[in-house]
């Protein structure tokens, strides 16, 4: 037996070839990780913080840490992502006229794909998710949700397939073949190497996450609300919380059973999807579809809710036509599966499949229309105050109306014929996931943030990146309309026709100026933090708020109520203040909590290393880790004591603290 | 203040004044979630067989000029087959009658007699595999083929969980008793159980019967 | 209502508060033995008939298809009812929710993926005319 052979039984695939030596940009891209990543660990190391970060963060079951951590791990994902995006502009606008601009072609095709699947996967979903975990059991009146250990082990898994991803920036590859990974480009004839099998596996392990933290929330909604909360008075973000994790619990196992079969394809040689023997890849792209459509009403549903609470806080007004922004959400739940075609019509359907499935796509709009109504009315009249949250809100609608619109005429088969897959498309999907999910974030972090740390944000700084940020995005996707109209197709390097390059020019200047925003938005997060004590919140209630949330001291106690409230509105906190409520001082009881428990991080680690394992061939760790994380799951569930109580005095010392700090903010304003 | 008329009546004192907070805390025993997340988890679970199906039904005649289904079905040993789930499934049904009268001992007679009847499953499974892939009707042969090994794989690997989890819970009901939170358990892998029997009608109907029609 | 009888509702339903929530394991529905030898006997009835109907060639394959399927929709019921002891009660009625939202995604996606893809094969361009066309 050769060393090479020893050398493949114990590493798979795996060798001094995987490291990008030959990449300058990669390696120093590594370097400043490395550098970043060890000074880091110093400092956690002389401050003595493992002890704290471990028992207070990583093992916690705690739904508003947990939900910061998914904040945290969104935030520095979305860092990594708008380094691909910038990184494309810049090729783009460069490589014209037998200019090859900087990147190869193995790696812009690398960027293109890392770029969607992170921004999708790895940003947006960990920021709503965190949004919903840390709000969804405040707005409900909730101590905590209806599985607190699942909880942290969703994050962990969300947070092992991130692993993955970024691994794959400096071990091997990531894959070259789209966002969605279509066969047979992603099957092992045409993508042979670790790239496709590293999408596969950190969405795999990360969808088992999104997946759990799903039925988690839509338990902990159904179970846990207070006494008095009937469904209809549920505060609308927690209604589109609701939809939203129905819409995942009924759509990633479609994830999950596509990427499967396309696992199944590129390790055991089956022919689901190949060309050969009976396979047909148009399958996949119909499968990955079903899952496709609701993910993005997965991804919008929970900001519209965020925009509802906002618009009507600072409109000082009660939200215009609840009822119908609950159903138009119960709408749009359904509808979103009955849209899927409309992303591969040109594949071939005839036209009453077409024509079925572009119909369906219009009436979609339709309650999503009657929301933005819905925004305008609450507004109407109202007493506003501009706040940075509205400011994002007021942004949103401006902008996201022309993505809505633009969606509209792609949904009229005959008009997407032409522009499929045309920069037009790409500036759409941009100017509805920008201006709705990113806006709609960052109205919720500039909102809730208070509530979570216990002071406002720099107004001053958050005015910069929210005007880079608006600007910036129409200077950088209008040219990409005009691109689409002139026949540019995405996800090209390179381009002959030099009148195009003026367009990507202006497109390359507007992914400058939100370089900026997001500059400002971090100098923002450091200027605040660093300014606290002035920025204080006293009161938890900084905004004169309408749901819960708002009741408790900022940031809240780990146990959320003292006392469980009884809810007589839908703006439950709106309603109290209006009538006088007095909050109780005294006669508390032990609160009964969950333990925190390290199983989660244990069991993600473990997914990791056999993702890994697998990505590379490494056939023995593979069997290894998988047979250890059956063993340490049947392990944990012999653990049945999982909970403890808080004991009164505790309690009362809390609670005392916030009416001091209470009765000095009110002396004082 | 006009917001009388939308006070919760239920939850007002005597002089109509609301109520804010209950005199008792609401009570969320542990484990109070717990029935309906594993009934969505099986929900969502249903929803992976349900592409797995689909996939079979659009590539499932996809032969390659392989072997089609009349060459490999052996409907006998399918009724076989389909006899030991359907017989496990009635005595997990008797474990759980056992279990609501807390006759431990007897439930867990029930209990190893469901699983030996789930191994037996496994076993005909595994041979009608072995058997198809000795003919060489292999998974890579065709995509009916394909189609057929990873829809009835899933489900078999599904059992498989199953009886791994019936003896973890045979070993806690053994070491702690009939607890609630073991009795919850057992209704879990219940349900789960059950819900394999469900799938598997799909499996013998759609797959097994429908392919010696075609 | 007078005042009296409010109150006393007012107290009844705060200490009963979420009624249909408090399951403490013991109230669910676990059938009886005769529930579940009729759902037993009624399954191996309605698994025989299928497999004798296949297997003796009876029928037309058309009329067997269809009436295989019937008692495979029937089958489940069965399952459903007797096995997994649904009905519209359990979990205040989320179960059953839960059970018909995921029965139309799954007819949706199901059906639609067949239509959708039966489609594309029928636009696809017969080989032999391709090859004509080279």
């Amino acid at each position: 037996m050769s060393i090479d052979h020893i050398a493949s039984l114990i590493f798979g695939r795996l060798d001094w070839n995987a490291l990008p030596f030959h990449e300058p940009i990669l390696v120093a891209t590594f370097a400043v990780v490395v550098l970043g990543g060890l000074t880091t660990l110093a400092l956690i190391t002389r401050y003595k913080l493992w002890g704290y970060l471990w028992t207070e963060w990583f093992t916690t079951v705690d739904h508003k840490k947990i939900g910061i951590m998914y904040m945290i791990l969104g935030l520095v994902m979305f860092l990594r992502g708008f380094a691909d995006a910038i990184m494309m502009r810049l090729q783009q606008a460069m490589a014209f006229g037998g200019a090859e601009g900087y990147l190869n072609a193995h790696h812009y095709d690398q960027i293109f794909t890392a770029h969607g699947v992170i921004m999708i996967f790895f940003v947006a979903m960990p920021l709503i998710t965190g949004l919903m975990n840390y709000l969804v059991p405040l707005q409900i009146g909730a101590r905590d949700v209806s599985f607190p250990f699942l909880n942290n082990f969703s994050f962990w898994m969300t947070t092992a397939g991130a692993v993955l991803v970024m691994a794959s920036l400096f071990i091997g590859e990531f894959a070259r073949t789209g966002w969605l990974a279509y066969p047979p480009l992603s099957g092992i004839g045409y993508s042979p190497g670790v790239g496709v099998d590293y999408y596969i596996w950190a969405l795999q392990i990360a969808g088992v996450g999104t997946t759990l933290s799903g039925i988690n929330l839509i338990a902990t909604i159904v179970k846990m609300r207070a006494p008095g909360m009937g469904l209809m008075k549920m505060p609308i973000f927690t209604w589109t919380s609701l939809c939203a994790n129905v819409l995942i619990v009924a759509s990633f196992p479609v994830l999950t059973a596509v990427l499967a079969l396309l696992t199944a394809d590129r390790y055991l040689g089956t022919n689901f999807f190949t060309n050969d023997f009976g396979g047909n890849p148009m399958m996949y792209v119909n499968l990955i579809w079903i899952w496709g459509h609701p993910e993005v009403y997965i991804l919008i549903l929970p900001l519209f809710g965020v925009f509802s609470e906002v618009t009507s806080t600072f409109s000082g007004k009660k939200l215009f036509g609840y009822t119908s922004m609950v159903y138009a959400t119960v709408v749009i739940t359904i509808l979103s599966y009955l849209v899927w075609l409309h992303h591969f019509f040109t594949m071939g359907s005839g036209a009453s499949v077409n024509s079925f499935f572009g119909i369906t796509t219009m009436i979609i709009s339709i309650p999503t229309g009657a929301k933005l109504f819905n925004w305008l009315f609450t507004m109407y009249r109202g007493r506003i105050r501009f706040e940075l949250p509205m400011m994002w809100t007021v942004a949103f609608m401006l902008t996201f109306v022309v993505g809505g619109m633009t969606g509209v005429m792609l949904a009229v088969p005959p008009a997407d014929f032409v522009l499929h897959n045309s920069l037009f498309l790409i500036a759409h999907f941009h100017n509805v996931i920008i201006a709705g999910v990113l806006f709609g974030l960052f109205a919720a972090i500039n909102f809730w943030w208070p509530k979570a740390f216990g002071f406002k944000l720099d107004k001053k700084w958050g005015l910069v990146s929210f005007w880079c940020w608006v600007v910036g995005f129409w200077v950088a996707f209008a040219p990409l309309y005009v691109l689409g109209f002139m026949g540019v197709t995405r996800r090209m390097r390179v381009f002959d026709d030099p009148s195009y390059q003026i367009w990507f020019i202006i497109a390359a200047v507007g992914a400058g100026i939100i370089a900026v925003g997001i500059l400002a938005m971090l100098i923002q997060f450091a200027v605040s933090i660093i300014n606290r004590d002035k920025l204080r919140d006293e009161t938890g209630d900084p905004w004169h708020g309408r749901t819960l949330e708002w009741s408790t001291s900022s940031p809240p106690p780990n146990y959320n109520f003292a006392k469980t409230p009884i809810i007589h509105d839908s703006d439950a906190w709106w309603d109290m203040k209006a009538r006088g409520y007095e909050r109780p001082i005294d006669g508390y009881r032990p609160i009964h909590m969950p333990a925190n428990t390290g199983a989660g991080v244990i069991l993600a680690g473990l997914s990791t290393v056999m993702g890994f394992a697998l990505i590379w061939y490494m056939w023995w760790l593979a069997a290894l880790s998988f047979f250890a994380l059956i063993a340490y799951a049947i392990f944990h569930t012999f653990n049945y004591k999982r909970d403890y109580y808080i004991p009164t005095e505790t309690v009362q010392a809390t609670e005392d603290a916030h009416t001091k700090a209470l009765a000095a903010a009110a002396a004082k304003g | 203040m006009s917001h009388a008329a939308s006070l919760n009546p239920d939850y007002v004192d005597e002089a109509g004044r609301p109520i804010y907070h209950p005199v008792e805390e609401p009570h969320h025993p542990e484990g109070h979630s717990t029935m309906l997340g594993f009934w969505m988890y099986l929900m969502s679970d249903c929803l992976i067989f349900a592409m797995l199906f689909a996939v079979y039904a659009v590539i499932g005649g996809n032969y390659a000029a392989g072997p089609a289904p009349k060459d490999l079905f052996d409907l006998p040993l399918v009724a076989l087959n389909t006899s030991m789930l359907l017989m496990s499934s009635i005595t997990y049904g008797f474990a759980m009658l056992a279990m609501v009268k807390n006759r431990t001992a007897q439930m867990q007679t029930w209990l190893a007699i469901t699983g030996l009847f789930g191994l037996c499953f496994l076993g005909i499974e595994l041979y009608e595999f072995a058997h198809m892939i000795h003919l060489g009707a292999t998974p890579q042969r065709s995509g009916f083929l394909s189609a057929f090994f990873v829809l009835v794989g899933t489900h078999g690997l599904h059992v498989t969980f199953g009886i791994i989890w019936l003896v973890t819970l045979m070993i806690q009901v053994w070491q702690k008793g009939l607890i609630p939170a073991n009795k919850r358990r057992l209704m879990c892998l219940s349900l789960f159980w059950h819900f394999l029997d469900v799938i598997w009608i799909g499996v013998f109907t759609f797959v097994y019967l429908f392919g010696m029609l075609r | 209502m007078s005042a009296e009888a409010h109150n006393e509702h007012a107290a009844k339903t705060l200490s009963d508060h979420h009624h249909d929530d408090h399951h403490h394991g013991d109230d669910h529905d676990h059938g009886s033995f005769k529930t579940y030898m009729i759902g037993f006997l009624l399954s191996v009835v309605l698994t025989a008939i299928p497999f004798w109907l296949v297997m003796s060639e009876a029928l037309a394959p058309q009329t067997t298809g269809l009436i295989i399927t019937a008692f495979a929709v029937v089958q489940i019921v069965v399952h459903m009812v007797f096995f997994l002891h649904m009905n519209h009660k359990s979990e205040g009625g989320w179960n059953m929710l839960a059970l018909i939202f995921t029965i139309v995604i799954v007819v949706i996606a199901v059906a639609g993926s067949v239509w959708v893809m039966y489609h594309l094969n029928t636009n696809m361009m017969p080989t032999h005319e391709m090859q004509s066309m080279g």
